[in-house]
């Protein structure tokens, strides 16, 4: 076996970890894949540790993958949602992390809209702490499960090796931390990565990333082997990004029509929820060519493999 | 390095092995029978055994995840994929490992398959016993190639994994 170990005791975000470290996850995700299939679909790995949800923003699929990753590997969970508790009340961030670490925590995943806040949390607490998405910063486990995603769906699992592929990410690049997070993984594996998108929403700092920036989804779809259609996020964009969702739809919905464009075995993918009708035609999003809901089982693995590896971290 | 066993040698353990095996399939034909090798070295004997004797059903076991020292071992674990593609339940399965020492990989590993199943019964072979001194659990195999009791560390090496096949004495190379 080779010297290499995990060196991270947080998860904080993609743009931390090498390839090698990427590498590792996902093929320690590869190991944990079969557990959900299983007739006792649980291992003892974490046994007698505490694993602690903080979301401070609502998101159930997320919270729910991470609830069942740590229950797969047998850890106990603590459910603790932002709203209607003490936060509501004033108490900032470091304190309700604190006082839930007294109780015992080994693990905190966290949620939350600020920029920072799993780092803020991780420089002022003992756990380890996984980020589950801040802000507009980074959402590494969704960035890892889509790699996973098309490691599996592309016959790269071996070596997680992406040289010669070309993944589009298309959608609202600019409030993404799914973009963000994905473009840095992407990139440390190799691919080439092409940002499609309304100029309102792309970001030119991504050039400098060495992206290739474009607004025409037409001319790209077939030179790429995945496109990643990103939700537009009605929640965070005022009107003024783009003159009308039907707009939208027309320039940057992967119809069926798109889809033939494309090459025959592109893999497309969704981080959900979707808007079917906008960014994805609902026959698009159940087609042969989809691989969303994989997304959301690889999701599974991907995370029992960061909390475990976070929580067995050998502290030099 | 002190060699306990070279490549005929070893080759000559693993179809003893195999005979051994043989005879407790034999000895109720009609039951269904498999073998399984916990990694990273069972795993290619019990596939060697496997082909000897035309078993088609083996599995491949990693119990990194069963492992009782996870906060405590000073290397990285490394988790591998479990590949047992048939369904435990009822069968006769001989649980394959290269070296039984502390006797610890094997309650992982029996752990493990209790989890994938019930089978009707389990045998451990083992190709080398570092003798009871150094058990640190109540655990037994059934067949053993070779015993070497004693502090030296035994190594069992089989190619694809490594590059020879051996049984070498010493340190880690």
């Amino acid at each position: 076996m080779s010297d290499y170990a995990w060196p991270h005791r947080h998860l904080l975000g993609i743009e931390e970890l090498s390839a090698e470290d990427i590498r590792f996850v996902l093929q320690t995700a590869r190991g944990l894949e079969d557990v959900s299939t299983r007739s006792v679909k649980k291992v003892p790995a974490l046994r007698g540790k505490v694993v602690a949800n903080l979301f401070f923003e609502d998101s159930t699929r997320t919270s729910s993958s991470f609830q069942l990753a740590a229950q797969r590997l047998s850890a106990d969970v603590l459910d603790f949602k932002g709203k209607g508790s003490s936060v509501s009340k004033g108490e900032t961030l470091v304190d309700t992390a604190r006082t839930i670490e007294a109780m015992g925590v080994d693990v905190m995943v966290c949620r939350h809209h600020h920029s920072g806040a799993a780092h803020k949390l991780a420089t002022n607490v003992g756990a380890h702490v996984v980020n589950a998405g801040d802000g507009q910063h980074e959402h590494p486990t969704q960035a890892l499960l889509d790699l996973y995603t098309i490691a599996k769906r592309l016959n790269r699992l071996d070596t997680f090796d992406f040289n010669g592929l070309t993944v589009a990410i298309v959608g609202d690049i600019a409030h993404s931390r799914v973009a963000r997070s994905n473009v840095l993984g992407l990139q440390k594996l190799g691919a080439k990565v092409i940002l499609v998108g309304p100029t309102t929403l792309l970001p030119g700092a991504f050039r400098d990333l060495g992206c290739e920036l474009s607004n025409d989804l037409d001319e790209v779809l077939p030179r790429v082997d995945v496109v990643n259609m990103l939700r537009v996020q009605f929640e965070r964009i005022a009107s003024q990004a783009f003159p009308s969702t039907r707009e939208y739809a027309v320039l940057y919905g992967l119809t069926p029509e798109r889809l033939a464009r494309c090459k025959s075995e592109v893999v497309v993918m969704h981080p959900g929820p979707m808007n079917r009708g906008l960014e994805i035609d609902g026959e698009v999003a159940d087609g042969p060519n989809s691989a969303i809901l994989q997304q959301v089982t690889h999701g599974l693995a991907v995370r029992m493999a960061v909390l475990f590896l976070v929580s067995t971290t050998h502290e030099k | 390095m002190q060699a306990l066993a070279d490549a005929s040698q070893l080759a000559q353990l693993i179809s003893e092995m195999g005979a051994w095996v043989d005879s407790k399939r034999q000895a109720n034909p009609q039951r269904s029978f498999a073998l399984v090798g916990i990694r990273s070295r069972g795993d290619v004997v019990a596939h060697r055994v496997a082909e000897q004797l035309d078993i088609a059903q083996v599995g491949v076991l990693d119990i990194t995840l069963y492992r009782d020292d996870l906060s405590e071992i000073a290397s990285q674990p490394t988790v591998r994929t479990t590949e047992i593609e048939f369904s435990l339940d009822g069968l006769d399965v001989v649980l394959i490992d290269d070296v039984l020492m502390s006797g610890r990989s094997i309650r992982a590993a029996l752990s493990s398959l209790m989890d994938m199943g019930r089978p009707r019964r389990v045998w451990l072979a083992v190709l080398v016993d570092r003798g009871a001194e150094v058990r640190e659990l109540p655990i037994a195999a059934d067949y053993v190639g070779l015993t070497h009791a004693g502090d030296e560390h035994v190594r069992v090496l089989v190619t694809p994994t490594d590059e020879q096949d051996a049984i070498l004495l010493g340190e880690d190379a």
